[in-house]
């Protein structure tokens, strides 16, 4: 990265109540509320968009339709009580959601968490970031209006992770695996074996869907130079993850905090360096290759053990008054947890960072004087989750 | 990095501005630095833009709030009781008037480190609860800060658009504040008693004529 | 209307006779095609979604057809966590849908809320605004429990009868076939319930036997 200043500051485009800038006068543009319940919004999300014509001169979002409370919740539960709640912010990966909680809460308490669980936890998190980046690709495929058959191979994809996720956990998507200080069951017998075979297939649906679409001149035409953007911007927005990445922004906190045991893997990140939907749908591809190598040396490398700190007290936690904030590299971004324990069994604030919501403040960046058809394919390239966006 | 360091340079550079360390004791030591709200936005700025430090990421705003509490001390105080003076034991009440924190969470993505836990805290939780936005600083504070405007009714001034982000504008409370009380959602189990029973009596006294087992 | 016999009916469709009524060719007609509305809310969408794929295959009860718009569906299943602010959508939603409609309440959060029942935002259970014709419990419910819920509304709608006192909503004039919307108040929903259809439940309290102890 460059060591040259970042511009001042780069502002919201333009201010709500204001009329556009430039262009034609108010009477001849329409505006158009799409959502909550809107196909392509992926949930309840809604935009209220200004159009001219086609073209979009002002979009905003508006936020809290699945505003479920969660962290006004979770101020009245114990720690571990709130850990099924965490399987529901992200509904897609609930693994990696459990995850950054158990993480933040024992950067919170000083738990160790012994080696075989953090190889379980590496294994879980890999196979939810190839599920998750299999669905992405799949719903922005139906977005551009290829309907059904990419979805439906993700999809088909998605059902052999989650059947492992089932007979590990016991659930498909609410798994409420994770523990503070390690995982709640081991691997049953089999497991590893069916894991296998799973991920042997999953080359073959990489190649099929690159030969499908990445070459595709539809493809190509629909998504190149469609929503760009720039590394200042993503970097001062605060946008992370794939999307950061995609822009060329090179930080993966897999790389950069080597959490847990990231620093025994040899694993590459890849790049983007036009930050448009192209960029960003690639970027998924890419990372599904690479996390199908980190999950080859997990599971080669898988050592015998516990899985949980046997010191580590489930009844009556009462972490010591304190605060601590504990992040992972999740698929969609930087999900964090912030805790503060005034030593009682509940914490006493407990927030969220909402990597779907904070990749959001761009969205009106990136849809200016792009088409209405647009504005659904650049949303679907984002990756939200309602669930993480109101919480 | 280093706390002492990061904050004798901020001194050094932003002139007039107070800052204060808050350790936090628990094994993450992730301590913080509490700024003055008049100096915030210079003392953001030197903080994304000096060499050396560059935090150019926000990456979490949050809310923190601290309702008023009372402290009671035992005095002694000397009083005449029953024609007498004497010395008597007497407990004094003291209230803080509470206040709103703010909490921002810096990362450089330039040079790999972090976090940097900045705090700011309102006067109190009537009235003065209007803090400088740093959104100018970070973009990424924009639905953050809004987001605090919403469930804690903290008015960042500056920010461009302030409105609620999540409930719905005619909403007047800050649901995240720890004394607000949820509207009556007509629950209770079916062998309720004391309060719960008082209210199932209520509702049904509104809603039910006597002879169908409502209670007037 | 009397109904067949159902024994002469097969054994004349055994000689190559078909015989039906009215009411067995309408209650067919609406069975077969289900076309649900386009419309997902939370957590228990995607395991919709999922029952929709190739593995789940929903097709096979003849209700793939998801329709985006309200105008072109008679199904809603209100799947996942319905919010205050997403209330008067949802309603608003089923008012626009044609009749005959009916409604799934998908996930222990349509039908009283779930595990987020303690919150400020979070409304308990979608039935307190619209009927509900079949609730399915989970959380989420499997896509098997959505097949299954999906063969309990067919096997509900093969029972119902042209004429009579028990005939369906859509087919009686005097019932109502859109229900009041609400509207955003300053703490709660306005109102916070529809007594036409939703009302408290019953506690069971003798007026002067109880002491609040929970023992009658
Ligand atoms: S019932 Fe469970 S899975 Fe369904 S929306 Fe509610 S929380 Fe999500």
């Amino acid at each position: 990265m460059s060591t040259a200043a970042f511009p001042a500051a780069v502002l919201p485009t333009q201010q709500i109540g204001s009329e556009p800038t430039s262009g034609p006068s108010t009477e001849q543009l329409l505006e158009l509320s799409m959502g909550p319940q809107h196909p392509s919004t992926h949930g309840v999300f809604r935009m209220n968009v200004v159009l001219d014509g086609e073209r979009v001169v002002r979009l905003k979002p508006v936020f809290g339709y699945l505003h479920r409370n969660h962290e006004k919740i979770a101020e009245s539960e114990t720690y571990l009580g709130s850990m099924p709640y965490t399987d529901r912010l992200d509904y897609i990966c609930p693994l990696t959601n459990n995850w950054a909680y158990a993480l933040a809460v024992e950067k919170l308490a000083g738990i160790q968490v012994p080696e075989r669980a953090e190889y379980l936890r590496v294994i879980v998190g890999e196979l939810t970031r190839l599920q998750n980046h299999a669905c992405l690709v799949g719903f922005l495929m139906q977005d551009m209006g290829c309907s059904g058959t990419p979805l439906m191979y993700a999809f088909r994809q998605r059902e052999m992770v989650l059947d492992l996720f089932e007979a590990l956990t016991g659930a498909r998507m609410m798994c409420n695996y994770m523990r503070f200080g390690g995982c709640r069951v081991d691997l049953p017998a089999g497991w590893l074996d069916q894991t296998k075979k799973v991920l042997q297939q999953f080359p073959r649906f990489l190649d099929e869907f690159e030969r499908l679409l990445i070459g595709n001149e539809i493809l190509m035409g629909r998504t190149q130079g469609i929503g760009v953007l720039s590394k200042e911007l993503a970097v001062s927005a605060g946008i992370s993850g794939p999307m950061a990445r995609a822009s060329g922004v090179d930080y993966d906190i897999r790389k950069v905090d080597r959490y847990g045991i990231y620093d025994r893997f040899a694993f590459r990140v890849p790049l983007g360096s036009h930050g448009d939907v192209y960029d960003r749908l690639m970027i998924r591809v890419l990372e599904m290759r690479e996390s199908l190598g980190i999950l080859d040396q997990a599971m080669r490398d898988l050592p015998a053990g516990p899985i949980v700190d046997p010191k580590t007290k489930i009844r009556g936690f009462r972490p010591k008054p304190g605060e601590a904030y504990g992040r992972i590299e999740a698929p969609k971004g930087e999900l964090g947890f912030y805790l503060i324990s005034d030593g009682s069994p509940n914490p006493y604030r407990y927030r969220v960072r909402p990597p779907s919501l904070i990749n959001l403040t761009v969205l009106e960046d990136l849809c200016l004087g792009h088409n209405v058809a647009d504005i659904v394919i650049i949303l679907g390239s984002v990756d939200i989750v309602l669930g993480e966006v109101d919480r | 990095m280093d706390l002492e360091k990061i904050k004798s340079e901020v001194e050094a550079n932003v002139p007039g501005c107070r800052l204060e360390t808050v350790a936090n004791p628990s094994p993450s030591v992730q301590h913080s630095l509490r700024l003055d709200p008049e100096h915030a936005v210079a003392v953001a700025t030197f903080l994304r833009d000096a060499v050396g430090l560059r935090f150019d990421f926000c990456s979490n705003v949050t809310g923190i709030d601290w309702p008023p509490t009372e402290v009671s001390q035992k005095v002694k105080v000397r009083r005449l009781v029953e024609g007498v003076e004497q010395e008597v034991d007497e407990v004094q009440k003291t209230t803080t008037p509470g206040s709103i924190e703010v909490v921002y969470h810096l990362f450089s993505i330039e040079l790999k480190h972090g976090p940097l836990v900045l705090r700011m805290s309102t006067q109190d939780r009537d009235a003065g609860v209007h803090l400088p936005s740093l959104t100018h600083v970070w973009r990424s504070a924009e639905f953050q800060e809004r987001e605090i405007f919403d469930l804690f009714g903290v008015v960042f001034d500056g920010h461009p658009d302030l409105r609620r982000l999540l409930m719905w504008d005619e909403f007047v409370d800050h649901p995240m504040r720890r004394d607000y009380i949820e509207p009556d959602d007509f629950e209770y189990e079916p062998t309720a008693h004391d309060e719960v029973l008082r209210r199932a009596q209520q509702h049904q006294s509104e809603t039910r004529p006597a002879d169908e087992g409502g209670i007037r | 209307m009397k109904r067949v016999d159902e024994t002469l009916k097969s054994e004349l469709g055994r000689q190559g006779i078909f015989t039906t009524t009215l009411q067995d060719l309408y209650n067919w007609g609406r069975t077969s095609s289900l076309w649900p509305l386009n419309f997902g809310l939370a957590c228990c969408a995607i395991e919709m979604i999922a029952t929709t794929m190739a593995r789940y295959d929903l097709a096979r009860f003849g209700a793939e057809v998801f329709r985006p718009s309200p105008r072109q569906a008679d199904l809603m299943i209100v799947a996942g966590t319905v919010t205050k602010k997403m209330a008067p959508q949802v309603v608003r939603l089923y008012n626009q849908m044609p009749e005959p409609k009916y409604v799934i309440s998908m996930g222990a959060c349509a039908i009283s809320g779930g595990p987020f029942k303690q919150g400020y935002n979070v409304l308990k259970g979608i039935d307190r605004y619209i009927p509900v014709d079949v609730y399915i419990p989970g959380c989420p419910p499997r896509p098997e429990a959505l097949i299954e819920a999906f063969m309990a509304l067919q096997k509900r709608i093969d029972a119902q009868q042209l004429t009579g006192t028990n005939r369906p909503r859509h087919l009686n004039a005097d019932e109502p076939s859109e229900f009041a919307v609400p509207q955003f108040g300053a703490h709660d929903l306005q109102p916070a319930k529809n007594p036409a259809v939703w009302n408290a439940p019953l506690v069971q309290i003798s007026q002067t036997g109880n002491d609040g102890s929970g023992k009658n």
